[in-house]
C-alpha cells in the first residue's frame, strides 16, 4: 500500500452502490474486496426495482480516505455498478439495522428481559413459555447494547441484516 | 429528414430472424464486423464449429493451446486497434486461456472470448470438461456472462464486444452452455444493443484541463510521461501528442506499454523510464516540478520507491479509469477522460491563451538533461568474440527499420534490451506483456500480428526459456504459412531470474539455468520452418539478412554472452536518482534489506 494511503486515520463509512440486478453482481462487489484487501463490516443487498431490475448493495467499510476513494473508483469501474454514494461523507443519512434476537428463559430473567425489550421498543416475534425471540431495529450501536444486554439473560442466538442507510432530504441517489 | 442508412444486419436481412444459438454467435461475429478468430474446438463448442465450417466470411485460426489463441488474439487486437476474438472449449479449454486474459486485463487490451460450457442442466454436476467458467475469469476479465436463454445470447454477444472496447479496454469472455448453441431464438441485431449502465466517460471536464494548462505554462522543469493509454486511444492520440510536444516544447518519455506514441528518433524523447529505463528520462522525472501523466498508471516498475518518487513536482494524471488516479501516486490535477479526448482540448487551449514557458528556465533544463544524456546510459562494452545481446538488438533495429516491421518480445531481459534498442517511430508496432510479464507471450502474438498484416515484417524479439513456453505455436505459423520470425536471444539463462540472483543473492543461481535445451535449428526443421544460428558478431548481419529475405517461418538462435547484465537499473525499493549505471555496476546502490522484499 502506497505511504501516502498508509499513514492516515482509519475512518468508517456507508456506502449506498446501485447495480444491475444480474447473475454474479454480488460476487463481483466481493470478489473485489477480497482481492483489493478492503474491509467488509457489513453488506447487505436486495432488489429494489423489479422494472428495471435494479439491486441496492449497502456497505459498511473501513479505510483512509484515500483507500475509500479507490473502493469507490474499483467498485464504480465494474460494469454493472450504475452508481456509487458514500452516505457518511457526502451526506446526512439515516442508517438502520435489524436484529431478531432468541432468549431463553424462566422466573425473574424472563421478566427483565422483557422489560428490557420494551425500553427498546423491541417486538416480540415468537414465544414459547420458555423464550422469546424479539424483533429490534435501530443504530447498529443500539442493537450491540440490546444483544450485551440480553447475553445474561438467556441469549440462545442472533440474527442481524447489516446495515442499510439511505440520505435525508428530499433527493434520490 | 434524412433516411436513415440501414445497419449492416438490416440490409443482411438477419435482425429479428429465428436461427440457432451457433448460428447466431456467428452472425453477431460477422455483424461486429468481426474477421478473425483464434480458437481450438473441443465437445462444448462443436456446434459453433460447425456453424463456422460452413462460413468463409470468418477466419478461424487453430492455435495449439488455449494460451496462445489468446496471446494471438492480443496480437492481432494491438497492432490493429480492433478487438481479438478468440473461441475455446469449456473446461481445459477455458482454464486454458485465463493467463492470457489475465495479460490482457493488466495491459487492457480489448478481447471478446467465447468459450463453450456443458448443457445448463450438468452444470454444477462436475460433468466432464465442467468448470465454473464465469468464476474462474470473473477477477481477470473485465465483464463476463454466461448465457442461460438462448433470447439474450444475441444481445449479449454485442454488449460483450461494447464492453470490451469501450472505457479503458478489456477482455470479455461469453460462457455459452452447449445445449443454448442448439437451441433457437430470435437474432437481435447491434444497433438495437446499449449497454443499460455502462457508459465511460471520454470526455475530459473542461476547469482541470485549464487548470493543467495553466501548470504547465507555468513550468520550468516539465516532462510528459505517456503509457498504454496513448496507443489505446487510437492513431488520433500519438498525432496530438506530437503536437503537444512540438508546441509545448516538453520533454517526453514513456513507460514499456507506451512506446511508439511519441516517435523516438524526435530529439524531445528520452528513451524509456523505469526500472530499466534511460538515466535521462528517470532524473528527469526525479527533478520535474510538472509532470504530466497521459495515459500510464504509476506501476511499480516506473516509480520506484515510492516515497523517493518525483518529491516535487505537481502531477496532472489524464486517465480514462478513475480507479488509477491516486491508486498509488497522489495528483494534484486529475482528468478523467480519454487521451484523444482530452490531448485535443488541452492543445487547443494552450493554442488559444498562447501559452508560453519561461524560455530561459526552458533552456536550463534542456541543458541539463542534455548532461544526463551524456552518460550514455544505455551504453555497453561491445565484443569482438562474443555477440552483446544490446548489440543483436541493434544490429536488427538497423537492417529492418525501414520496413514495414512489428515488434513482439517474451519477457525478461532480451525485452528490456528490445525496449531500450530497438526504436519505435509509429504506435501499433510493438507489442509485449507489461503489466502481467507473461513469458511465452511473443511467439504466440507474433501470429496474430501477422495474420492481421500479412505482408509485415513480423519479429518476436525472445529469449530462449521464454519461448519455450508457447513453442508448439510455430506449428499454428507453419499451418497458415505466416512468416514470423522469431529472433532468440540465446543465453542458456533465464536471464533477468540470473541477473537477481546475481544481484539479490550472492550469485546462487538456483534453477535458472536453461539445462537440457533443444537445438533450436534442428526444431525449426522439424517444425517444417526455418533455422538459422549466429555465434559470432562477424556473421550476425548477414545471418539476420538471411532471416528477412526467407519468406517462411525462421526460428533464428543468436548464441549471446552468458553473463550480460541489463543496466541501467534502479535496484528494488530504490528511487529514481539511483540507478545502477553500466559504467557503475560495481560501485552502484545496492538494494536495501526492505528492497529485497519486492518483485
Amino acid at each position: 500500500m502506497p505511504p501516502f494511503i498508509k499513514d492516515a486515520p482509519i475512518e468508517r463509512r456507508t456506502l449506498s452502490v446501485l447495480v444491475d440486478n444480474e447473475a454474479g453482481v454480488l460476487a463481483r462487489v466481493i470478489a473485489l474486496f477480497s482481492a483489493r484487501g478492503y474491509n467488509i463490516e457489513s453488506l447487505t443487498v436486495a432488489e429494489v426495482d423489479r422494472a428495471s431490475h435494479t439491486s441496492r448493495i449497502t456497505i459498511v467499510t473501513t479505510g483512509t480516505a484515500m483507500m475509500i476513494e479507490q473502493i469507490k473508483a474499483q467498485l464504480d469501474r465494474l460494469v454493472p455498478v450504475s452508481k456509487v454514494v458514500d452516505l457518511t461523507a457526502e451526506h446526512e443519512a439515516v442508517e438502520r439495522e435489524m436484529a431478531l434476537v432468541k432468549v431463553q428463559g424462566t422466573g425473574e430473567k424472563r421478566v427483565e428481559a422483557m422489560r428490557l425489550s420494551d425500553i427498546f421498543r423491541a417486538r416480540i416475534v415468537d414465544t414459547t413459555h420458555s423464550s422469546f425471540v424479539f424483533e429490534v431495529s435501530g443504530a447498529p450501536a443500539k442493537l450491540d447494547k440490546f444483544i450485551e444486554l440480553m447475553r445474561p439473560l438467556g441469549l440462545v442466538d442472533v440474527s442481524r441484516t447489516g446495515v442499510v442507510a439511505i440520505s435525508r432530504g428530499p433527493e434520490g441517489m | 429528414m434524412a433516411a436513415q442508412t440501414p445497419t449492416r444486419e438490416q440490409r443482411a436481412g438477419t435482425a429479428g430472424r429465428q436461427m440457432d444459438g451457433a448460428h447466431m454467435v456467428i452472425q453477431a461475429l460477422l455483424d461486429q464486423g468481426v474477421d478473425t478468430i483464434f480458437g481450438y474446438p473441443g465437445g462444448a463448442v462443436l456446434p459453433i464449429y460447425d456453424a463456422l465450417f460452413e462460413h468463409d466470411k470468418i477466419r478461424h485460426i487453430l492455435v495449439r493451446h488455449e494460451q496462445g489463441a489468446a496471446h494471438a488474439a492480443e496480437g492481432y487486437a494491438r497492432s490493429t486497434g480492433k478487438p481479438g476474438v478468440m473461441l475455446v472449449t469449456s473446461g481445459p479449454g477455458a482454464t486454458n486461456a485465463v493467463t492470457g486474459l489475465t495479460d490482457a486485463l493488466m495491459d487492457s487490451i480489448p478481447l471478446v472470448c467465447l468459450t463453450g460450457q456443458v448443457a445448463t442442466h450438468l452444470i454444477g454436476s462436475d460433468a466432464f470438461q465442467e468448470c465454473d467458467t464465469v468464476g474462474i475469469t470473473r477477477p481477470c476479465t473485465k465483464h463476463n456472462y454466461l448465457v442461460k436463454d438462448i433470447n439474450d445470447l444475441s444481445r449479449i454477444i454485442h454488449e460483450a464486444f461494447y464492453v470490451a472496447t469501450n472505457g479503458r479496454p478489456g477482455p470479455v469472455v461469453i460462457d455459452i452452455p452447449k445445449d443454448i448453441q442448439f437451441q433457437s431464438g430470435v437474432y437481435t441485431g447491434p444497433s438495437q444493443i446499449r449497454h443499460r449502465t455502462y457508459r465511460p466517460k471520454v470526455k475530459g471536464d473542461y476547469a482541470p484541463i485549464q487548470e493543467a494548462v495553466e501548470l504547465m505554462a507555468g513550468a520550468e522543469r516539465p516532462i510528459l510521461y505517456t503509457g498504454g493509454g496513448v496507443i489505446n486511444s487510437g492513431p488520433v492520440a500519438s498525432q496530438l501528442l506530437r503536437e503537444l510536444a512540438r508546441s509545448t516544447g516538453f520533454p517526453v518519455t514513456s513507460t514499456l506499454m507506451g512506446l511508439g506514441a511519441f516517435p523516438a528518433a524526435d530529439r524531445q524523447w528520452l528513451g524509456m523510464l523505469g526500472m530499466h529505463g534511460t538515466y535521462e528520462a528517470n532524473m528527469a522525472m526525479h527533478e520535474c516540478d510538472v509532470m504530466v501523466n497521459i495515459g500510464a498508471r504509476f506501476d511499480d516498475r516506473v516509480t520506484g520507491k515510492l516515497e523517493e518518487f518525483s518529491p516535487r513536482s505537481k502531477k496532472i494524471h489524464i486517465d480514462i479509469d478513475p480507479s488509477s488516479i491516486n491508486k498509488n501516486v497522489h495528483v494534484d490535477v486529475p482528468i478523467i477522460g480519454d487521451v484523444a479526448h482530452v490531448l485535443e482540448d488541452m492543445v487547443r487551449i494552450w493554442k488559444a491563451r498562447n501559452a508560453r514557458t519561461d524560455a530561459a528556465a526552458m533552456k536550463q533544463w534542456w541543458d541539463r538533461i542534455d548532461g544526463w544524456r551524456g552518460r550514455k546510459s544505455l551504453s555497453f562494452r561491445n565484443s569482438s568474440e562474443v555477440i552483446k545481446p544490446q548489440h543483436a538488438v541493434q544490429r536488427l533495429y538497423e537492417l529492418t527499420r525501414h520496413r514495414n516491421t512489428y515488434i513482439t518480445t517474451e519477457v525478461g531481459q532480451h525485452q528490456m534490451w528490445a525496449a531500450q534498442h530497438y526504436h519505435f517511430q509509429e504506435p501499433n508496432r510493438w507489442m509485449t506483456s507489461g503489466g502481467l510479464g507473461t513469458m511465452g507471450y511473443g511467439l504466440p502474438a507474433a501470429v496474430g500480428v501477422q495474420i492481421a498484416h500479412p505482408d509485415a515484417l513480423v519479429i518476436d524479439i525472445a529469449g530462449e526459456a521464454s519461448v519455450l513456453m508457447t513453442m508448439q505455436e510455430m506449428s499454428t505459423a507453419v499451418q497458415y504459412r505466416l512468416p514470423i520470425k522469431i529472433f532468440i536471444l540465446n543465453n542458456e539463462y533465464m536471464g533477468m531470474v540470473r541477473q537477481w540472483q546475481q544481484l539479490l543473492h550472492g550469485g546462487r543461481y538456483s534453477h535458472s539455468y536453461s539445462e537440457a535445451l533443444p537445438d533450436f535449428v534442428k526444431l525449426a526443421e522439424a517444425y517444417g520452418c526455418v533455422g538459422l544460428r549466429a555465434r559470432t558478431p562477424d556473421e550476425l548481419d548477414a545471418k539476420i539478412e538471411e532471416m528477412i529475405s526467407v519468406d517462411r517461418p525462421v526460428i533464428f538462435d543468436c548464441v549471446v554472452d552468458k553473463q550480460e547484465n541489463c543496466y541501467p537499473m534502479i535496484p528494488s525499493g530504490r528511487g529514481h536518482h539511483e540507478m545502477i549505471l553500466p559504467d557503475t555496476e560495481d560501485g552502484g546502490p545496492g538494494i536495501t534489506e526492505e528492497g529485497k522484499m519486492l518483485v
